[in-house]
């Protein structure tokens, strides 16, 4: 049925779950966001209690093959010839509990996830019949499982597992030969398929099908040797494949980048976003010992859902190189923050207005940019980003690979076209108005700077991550931190303000740029009022028209982000 | 004196009938078609005019034909699920799967009569206001196919099937498409799955029944091969005579595949109810008793996912006297009538209408263990209680006739059972478990006989 839009307030239904009265809304939107009944299992999540299921994911077509939320329920009568239901003595409609029509008196489960509700309905969710329903259940799922839960990456966070705790029984009747199954199996480039502790719930096949729009997956042979396959010869090779790992319920398919790397209850998770692109997916940062292991989407409705483009996930590598930028030098020579801020600011402080340019980059936060917007103010410096321009899919994975081009050109560094002003800056410094550079981010050499360009200038203040021609030059080298080393916040191409929190340490004396930035511009410019992240946002939400107008803060931001005009 | 009679099975074994549309027609086929589609509309008992096609819904509603594929749900009911007009094309399937073990009575219809099942669909098809057909049938039916489809070929270049038939303005076209040797895809959805190119998973019901949701999710009426052969005989005969065959509640006659330990196996044509399940066995009519020396062991009733009888069974059924006061009718199960529902009463079913019957020769272990791997090796494996359970009961059972028997199995298996049956998506689960709930709760001792070490040993 066709979504209709309506200001009244939703109808609801009211159900009886576990003996208690609750009224849920009548429809509930289903994995496309049309409205369809409330299901038995969604009744059950607003009161509070959970139906196990493998199967079921929110975002997925309805399967129902796992049985796992199957539960007891028991419905108000037909009603007779008078239109009334069969009623009990204390004047209220009698309840039938289901049973099997060709055994009376026997429970009769109906599966959660695709049984739509009904007034009246009681959910008998923790029922002896409903645990005895999953127990047998579980018992089947088990019985030809490996159980190598020891050497298995899922273990910690596999639903067999947790299931196993709540459902599970002590021990196993089974006496037979259990099935073998193909295992570590090469699926794709990035995905590695352990047949035998797949449970086939199918969420990998409709996640391909329905979401990547890449039916690469099915089911061969029959029966309990059902083992998940891509077509012969053709690896399951799309660009959304990990994320068939993330919802996987078990050990099945697991992450080829990831495999074998680290326990995951040992993992500290930090909330964080990828920078891959324009997009700003929400991600957790999973790491431990100031190492990073993986990235996994965090759900987001206004940005990415529960999904994340496989190159997106695996674009971390490069946070923990051995040649990171860890020193802080002047003209070659290791000096301290203090000695380089110091003279910097002095240095600028002395530079005659309009000889300055700052090429910024749009992989900085919106705080690090409206702090050299603050510079760029006083030493009236021209300002650009480098654009990056690659293939969108209409998905997930965006043109503009720059994380924040949209904060860059709301703070005003830049124009409605990246990089436009890069060539005049060229000039300038050719021509010898521009003599004193400010790079943050980007090896200028690749955009039109040429190496001997730089020669010319008679200051070049550059901060960066990793060495590059552009860094091999500076005369103050000032090393910034990784997104996954600081706090901050980027907007996304559409105008979603989304924050990130810190998740490493940086190496060696790298400091956050909104860090320093902030004392170099309090030394070169004389303003002040802040002394965290907080505070900067804040500040600079205040300042910042599109900001000042949807009201951003900092907490307001929340998990999720805003989203302001663009 | 307990007697074939053949409506269905009329000509198909009369010397020189042959497959050919010619000798069809010449034994009246398409007659009645031709008949149907020259009907008028008329009023029913309240005035409101009745298309042609809503009187033959409404005749063959009111025949009490029910279907013959094993459930036995009333043929006219199914129909009348699907709205006229409808704003999407209706489509109808004839399920010409024939899996079940033990059944062999669609094929005696397709190999040696398929005009009889054209007329039947294009019929129904009409009736219907269905302009596209497709008989599904069993890949194993390699000859079948081949005969279905030169019959297909015969009726469209006698104007049967195409553009406008015999002038009535109604297009249909009717294909054929083989299986790949499955089971399940003689399950509904799971057969519809399989006619769309897909893997045949049943579907979940709700949402997905064939009337509202079926071929490409639109309307699609799915019937059994000996159902559509029906429809012909409820015009043909009319419905007062029709229904005055078998009996109230199982009207027309029964096609019944008979195998096993019997003197003569083989397929008969009953009038539902009226033959006993004693007589189909022990008649020289039919089953002509067992062989030489052998007494009964067991009864499997209705293709082998019914639950088995055990010789000597007597059960206790609720009937109305005539002054329509509740008593209790001792049954033993050599007398029950052959009908849907005093086989249901006594605890199983006619299914696919095959009996199949174990003298005191058989092992009754190994009888079990042989359909428990007939239902492990089928289980398409898209359910968790189904895909694990069927194969786990097989390979207990077979470990059990080897010899490694455990006191404990027996129970074992019924509670395997217990938890398949009613929890699975299709009725594959109960197939699955019933053989097991039945041989194992009636023959407990043979089961119990089978353990290596003794439970008071133990």
């Amino acid at each position: 049925m066709p979504a209709k839009k309506t200001d009244t307030p939703p109808e609801t239904v009211t159900v009886k779950v576990d003996g208690r009265e609750v009224s849920v809304p009548k429809m509930t939107p289903d994995w496309q966001g049309d409205p369809a009944p409330t299901t038995v299992l969604q009744a059950c999540q607003h009161a509070g209690v959970e139906l196990p299921h493998y199967c079921y994911h929110p975002r997925l077509p309805v399967a129902g093959n796992c049985r796992m939320c199957l539960v007891h329920v028991g419905m108000p009568g037909r009603p007779g010839p008078d239109g009334k239901p069969p009623m009990d003595e204390d004047g209220t409609p009698k309840i039938f509990p289901m049973e099997l029509p060709y055994e009376p008196g026997t429970a009769r489960g109906v599966i959660g996830c695709a049984t739509g509700i009904l007034p009246g309905m009681e959910i008998y969710a923790s029922s002896p019949e409903t645990k005895e329903m999953r127990e047998a259940v579980l018992e089947s799922l088990l019985v030809n499982h490996p159980l190598d839960c020891p050497i298995c990456d899922q273990a910690g966070e596999c639903k067999l597992q947790e299931y196993s705790v709540e459902h599970g029984q002590a021990e196993s009747e089974f006496a037979e030969t259990k099935v073998h199954k193909p295992k570590a199996v090469d699926l794709g480039p990035r995905i590695t398929l352990d047949a035998e502790r797949c449970v086939l719930c199918t969420r990998c096949i409709r996640f391909t099908s329905d979401i990547a729009d890449d039916d690469a997956l099915g089911i061969v042979n029959r029966g309990s040797y059902n083992t998940i396959a891509t077509f012969p010869g053709k690896p399951f090779d799309n660009n959304y494949t990990l994320n068939t790992v993330d919802i996987c319920p078990v050990g099945a398919l697991t992450s080829k980048d990831f495999r074998f790397q680290m326990r995951v209850w040992f993992l500290k998770e930090t909330k964080s976003l990828c920078t891959g692109c324009g997009t700003g997916c929400n991600t957790l940062i999973g790491s431990r010992e100031n190492k990073m292991y993986r990235y996994e989407p965090r759900e987001n409705d206004a940005v990415n859902a529960s999904w994340m483009c496989d190159t997106g996930r695996l674009d971390y590598k490069w946070i923990g190189r051995e040649d990171r930028l860890g020193e802080v030098l002047a003209n070659g020579q290791s000096v301290s923050w203090k000695k380089a801020l110091s003279e910097i600011s002095e240095k600028l402080a002395a530079v005659e207005a309009g000889t300055t340019a700052i090429i910024a980059s749009a992989r900085q936060t919106n705080e690090e940019l409206w702090l050299l917007a603050q510079l760029r103010k006083k030493l009236k410096a021209f300002t650009d980003c480098v654009p990056r321009q690659g293939e969108g899919d209409g998905f997930l994975s965006n043109a503009d690979k720059n994380p924040n081009s949209t904060g860059a050109r709301l703070i005003g560094l830049t124009t409605k076209r990246l990089g436009l002003r890069l060539k005049r800056i060229a000039e300038g410094i050719e021509s010898g108005d521009i003599s004193t550079l400010i790079v943050f981010g980007e090896d200028v050499t690749k955009h039109g700077i040429a190496p001997k360009l730089l020669r010319k200038l008679k200051l070049l203040v550059v901060s960066d991550i990793l060495p590059n021609a552009t860094t091999e030059r500076a005369h103050y080298l000032l090393p910034g931190c990784a997104h996954a080393e600081k706090r901050g916040s980027f907007t996304n191409v559409k105008g979603r303000v989304q924050k990130f929190m810190q998740a490493l340490q940086p190496p060696g004396n790298a400091r956050a740029e909104w860090e320093f930035l902030h004392e170099l511009t309090a030394n070169v410019t004389g303003a002040n009022g802040f002394n965290s992240i907080e505070g900067l946002f804040n500040q600079m939400a205040a300042d910042v028209p599109a900001f000042r107008k949807a009201e951003l803060t900092w907490a307001a931001l929340g998990d999720t982000g805003a989203t302001v005009e663009i | 004196m307990p007697k074939e009679h053949r409506i269905i099975l009329k000509h198909a074994d009369a010397p020189g009938y042959s497959s050919d549309l010619e000798c069809y027609e010449r034994h009246g086929g398409y007659q009645t078609l031709r008949a149907a589609l020259k009907r008028k509309a008329k009023k029913d008992a309240e005035g409101n005019a009745l298309t042609p096609q809503a009187q033959v819904r409404e005749e063959v509603k009111a025949s009490g034909l029910r279907g013959r594929g094993g459930a036995g749900f009333p043929c006219g009911v199914k129909w009348s699920f699907i709205r006229h007009p409808n704003p999407k094309p209706v489509y109808l399937i004839c399920n010409a799967d024939e899996s079940e073990p033990g059944t062999f009575k669609d094929r005696q219809i397709i190999y040696k009569d398929p005009h009889q099942l054209l007329e039947g669909m294009i019929l129904a098809c009409w009736a219907n206001h269905v302009n596209l057909a497709y008989i599904y049938i069993r890949g194993e039916f390699t000859e079948g196919a081949h005969i279905l489809n030169r019959a297909l070929a015969e009726a469209r270049e006698a104007g049967y099937l195409g553009k406008d038939i015999l002038g009535s303005s109604h297009d249909l076209d009717i294909w054929v498409h083989r299986g790949a040797g499955a089971y399940i895809c003689g399950e509904e959805t799971g057969l519809i799955e399989s006619l769309e190119g897909k893997r045949a998973y049943p579907r979940i019901k709700p949402p997905y029944f064939p009337a509202a949701l079926g071929l490409y999710m639109c309307p699609t009426i799915v019937n059994n091969v000996e159902t559509l052969c029906n429809v012909r005989h409820v015009l043909e005969l009319g419905v007062d005579t029709f229904k005055k065959l078998g009996i109230p509640k199982a009207t027309g006659t029964r096609l019944v595949s008979l195998s096993g330990d019997v003197q003569r196996p083989g397929y008969y044509e009953i009038e539902a109810g009226k033959v006993t399940l004693g007589e189909l066995i022990h008649h020289k009519n039919f089953g002509g008793g067992l062989r030489g020396g052998r007494q009964l062991q067991a009864i499997i009733p209705g293709g082998s996912s019914a639950k088995v009888f055990k010789a000597g069974e007597v059960f206790k059924l609720k009937e109305k006297d005539a002054a329509g006061n509740d008593m209790e009718k001792e049954l033993g199960v050599l007398d029950i009538p052959y009908d849907f529902d005093t086989l249901m009463a006594c605890g199983s079913m006619s299914g696919s209408g095959a009996i199949i019957v174990m003298d005191d020769s058989r092992d009754i272990v190994e009888c079990l263990a042989n359909i428990a791997e007939f239902y492990a090796h089928e289980s398409c494996g898209q359910c968790t209680p189904c895909r694990e359970g069927a194969l786990w009961m097989s390979k207990a059972l077979h470990r059990m006739t080897h010899g490694e028997g455990r006191p404990e199995d027996a129970d074992q298996l019924l509670h395997i059972a217990q938890n398949i049956q009613g929890r699975t998506i299709c009725a594959f689960g109960e197939a699955c478990a019933w053989p097991v709930l039945s041989f194992v709760g009636k023959f407990k001792k043979e089961f119990k006989a089978k353990a290596k070490r003794k439970e008071v040993a133990a």
